[in-house]
């Protein structure tokens, strides 16, 4: 098997799907062991990504046509791009999120002077 | 039928001036206040009054049958029981609602001018209307649950008004011991409600006589039973023995609700309950044995104490219950028109003893001591000559009101055989230390020489004078319409009066031994306390032992409190108090408060606030989420499947 053969065959789903488990555990081993407050935000955007990736590729697993050639074969089975669409849910959300987080990363900041989590753990200020 | 009476408005006037006076009176000026407080009695009066012509003259259907008015809304209807708001007007009805609401009106008047000063002024007639209310709803109640409504509504006002003021601690402590010990008579009451519903099936006063008119062999038993709760009832409110023992304590009430609860209208509640469920009473001789006997035994008893008290306002107490014994005395020989009679009577000079009472207390400023009065007919003449009205009256001199009234009833007791003699003897001794005590009384506030050196001593002002020459008026010319009369006009609601009896002259005979005491009574008070003042002290001294017991009221108090009060506190304090409510209840709710503190002490170290232990957490549960999903336990473990479902509940 040659290299441009090797580039002409489709990836396997497992693949993918073994990447995404090694980001979302990379996630949450980042999340349990990591003491700075921006670095556990930056693992659980790293989870949401690894899910992502694992929307679109069962997306792709059950999506039997070509997207970008047959509109209508897309049409016919509507709850096949679910998975898709769900990635752009969870990509504004986490948009979203961001900016709520790292608002209150900043106002922590400004009132703790530090970000280490282990000793954030009052609610009040 | 005759014209609707309206008998609803005769306890809704009061009403009104109790809320108006109630919720705005601190806000209202003076003038209107007063105004309301006036307006509300003096209008059921007049409500009373245009009824009462209905029921004068034989062509008047009402002569003979009661009216009744009966709220077109059922009142209690569960199961067979129905029970209306119902009034009830008949002649027995009629006449204690003209006491009620026009003494009631004359004292409403008096405290006017006695109550001029006080900071409570609208609160005070609030009360006086609530009363007026609860009492008229009483007097007119169709049914004995109705009637007992009221009953306990006139305890609230008397509650209210003997610890009007209230800061005191023994006005506070008298009004709490009033209502404590009419809970007592009122429990007998229920009872016998109770027993009444039971066995009659009614509570409507026309059903129950209808029943016991119909069945005339039905005696004693059950009946004796209903007959000694309702006494027990009408002890504590009319202050008989063995319930007395709140009313002299109530003196510590102002003196117009004194003559208004506590001596004319409300005292006489148990005297009126009788009378209205007479039937019953007439179905039990041993009943009525029991009241006659109470009755008698109370007269004597609360006089004897009357004679030795210093306070005015005791004194004229005592006499109050001795008086009301005589009531009972003529209930229980079955002279309830009698009885009726003297209650009227009753509540005309003895308002007039004790709102006279209130001017001599007002031109002493304050004073009740009778040792610290003296000489004062000469300072308050207009009080002096209407008191002696009143005291010539209570002491039964002819003509006056209660020669006739209790005559009657001393009459209608001597012809009860052997027992009946000694009951009528009873009471002429009982008639004998009543004008003995009213003379003292009198001698030593009005008469001699004044013992205190306050010439402050004024005539109190003509709202206070007005009621007492009305009711002075009253005192002397309320007998006159004789026994005779007032029993005829009674007759269809309580009962004809007994056949005369067979000795010629009886009536006279026994009028003239009871003139004769009274005329004994005033001379040995003259001797005592007017000619040789000296002489009374004497005898107290004397007599040490007699004077320490009657000047102690028989120790009775002492004795219920060393074999009722005492003995329940002990019991509230340490078996009620540590036992059931600081071990058993106190420790359930130690239990159960310290498995919570446990549990949360346990609990409160996972909510560290640590976000690390939190995703910890997150992560394990979600780490045993995916190790339930995925593992293949059936494999791994062959039973764990059935297992869970067991736990699971399947």
């Amino acid at each position: 098997m040659n290299f441009s053969s090797l580039l002409q065959q489709e990836v396997p789903v497992t693949w993918y799907l073994l990447l995404s488990a090694l980001l979302f555990s990379l996630g949450v081993v980042g999340f349990l062991i990591k003491r700075n407050l921006i670095t556990v935000f930056m693992s659980i955007e790293l989870m949401l990504n690894a899910v992502n990736l694992s929307f679109v590729t069962f997306a792709h697993q059950w999506l039997h046509c070509d997207p970008l050639l047959s509109q209508a074969c897309m049409l016919a089975q509507p709850h096949a791009v679910r998975g898709q669409i769900f990635v752009f849910f969870v990509m504004v959300v986490a948009a979203a999120e961001a900016a709520v987080g790292l608002a209150i990363i900043i106002a922590v900041f400004r009132t703790r002077a530090t970000l280490a989590v282990d000793r954030i753990d009052l609610m009040k200020l | 039928m005759n014209a609707p009476l309206h008998l609803l408005l005769i306890p809704l006037f009061p009403f009104a001036g109790f809320l108006l006076n109630g919720i705005l009176g601190s806000r209202l000026p003076r003038w209107l206040v007063t105004t309301i407080a006036l307006v509300a009695p003096l209008a059921s009066f007049a409500v009373v009054l245009s009824a009462a012509p209905s029921f004068i003259g034989n062509a008047s259907p009402l002569a003979v049958l009661p009216y009744v008015e009966t709220c077109p809304f059922p009142w209690i209807s569960i199961g067979t029981l129905h029970i209306d708001f119902s009034f009830v007007l008949d002649q027995l009805s009629l006449v204690m609602l003209l006491v009620v609401t026009g003494v009631g009106f004359l004292i409403h008047i008096y405290s006017v001018g006695y109550m001029q000063d006080d900071p409570g002024y609208a609160r005070f007639f609030s009360y006086l209307n609530l009363f007026l209310f609860f009492m008229t709803t009483l007097v007119l109640a169709g049914n004995v649950l109705l009637m007992f409504v009221g009953w306990e509504g006139v305890g609230l006002a008397s509650y209210l008004l003997i610890g009007f003021w209230f800061q005191k601690q023994t006005a506070a402590d008298a009004g709490k011991k009033a209502f404590i010990v009419n809970r007592i008579g009122d429990f007998g009451f229920l009872i016998g409600i109770f027993l009444l519903l039971a066995n009659f099936g009614t509570l409507t006063f026309s059903g129950i006589a209808a029943k016991l008119t119909a069945n005339p062999a039905w005696q004693g038993g059950i009946l004796t039973t209903i007959a000694l709760c309702l006494l027990l009832g009408a002890t504590g409110k009319s202050a008989q023995l063995p319930l007395y023992i709140w009313l002299p304590d109530a003196m510590e009430g102002p003196t117009p609700v004194s003559a208004l609860i506590h001596a004319a209208t409300m005292v006489t509640a148990g005297v009126y309950m009788i009378a209205r469920t007479h039937g019953l009473f007439d179905h039990s001789p041993f009943a009525l044995g029991v009241v006659a006997t109470v009755g008698a035994a109370t007269a004597i008893f609360a006089a004897t104490i009357g004679l030795v008290q210093n306070d005015i306002k005791r004194v004229l107490a005592y006499s109050t219950i001795s008086q009301l014994g005589y009531m009972f005395l003529g209930c229980g020989v079955a002279a309830y028109s009698a009885a009726i009679f003297h209650l009227v009577t009753h509540a005309f000079f003895k308002a007039l003893l004790f709102l006279a009472a209130g001017s001599v207390i007002h031109a002493m400023g304050g004073e009740q001591d009778l040792r610290k009065m003296g000489g004062l007919r000469k300072k308050i003449p207009i009080t002096f000559w209407t008191m002696t009205a009143g005291v010539v009256a209570i002491a039964g001199f002819p003509p006056l009101a209660a020669f006739y009234s209790k005559d009657a009833i001393l009459f209608a007791a001597f012809q009860q055989g052997a027992n009946g003699r000694i009951l009528w003897f009873v009471g002429l001794v009982t008639a004998l230390l009543t004008s003995f005590y009213m003379f003292r009384l009198w001698y030593l506030a009005f008469l001699g020489t004044q013992r205190s050196d306050d010439a402050h001593s004024h005539e109190s002002p003509w709202s206070m004078l007005g009621p007492l020459v009305i009711l002075a008026i009253l005192s002397v010319c309320g007998g006159w319409i004789g026994i005779e009369r007032f029993g005829a006009f009674l007759a269809p609601a309580v009962g004809a009066r007994q056949a005369e009896s067979t000795i010629p002259h009886l009536e006279l005979y026994l009028s003239g031994a009871a003139v004769a005491v009274a005329l004994l009574g005033w001379f040995i008070a003259y001797r005592l306390y007017q000619q040789k003042p000296e002489r009374a002290t004497q005898l107290a001294t004397a007599l040490p032992g007699a004077y320490r017991l009657l000047a102690n009221k028989y120790y009775v108090d002492e004795f219920y409190d060393a074999t009722i009060v005492r003995p329940l506190r002990v019991f509230s304090k340490y078996v009620l108090g540590w036992v059931v409510d600081g071990a058993i209840l106190g420790g359930a709710a130690w239990l159960l408060a310290g498995i919570t503190t446990f549990a949360g002490a346990l609990l409160q170290r996972w909510q560290s606030g640590n976000l690390r232990s939190y995703a910890a957490w997150l992560a394990a549960g979600a780490a045993a989420v995916l190790l339930f999903a995925l593992v293949p336990w059936g494999t791994v473990w062959p039973h764990s499947v059935e297992l869970i479902q067991k736990v699971a509940g399947h």
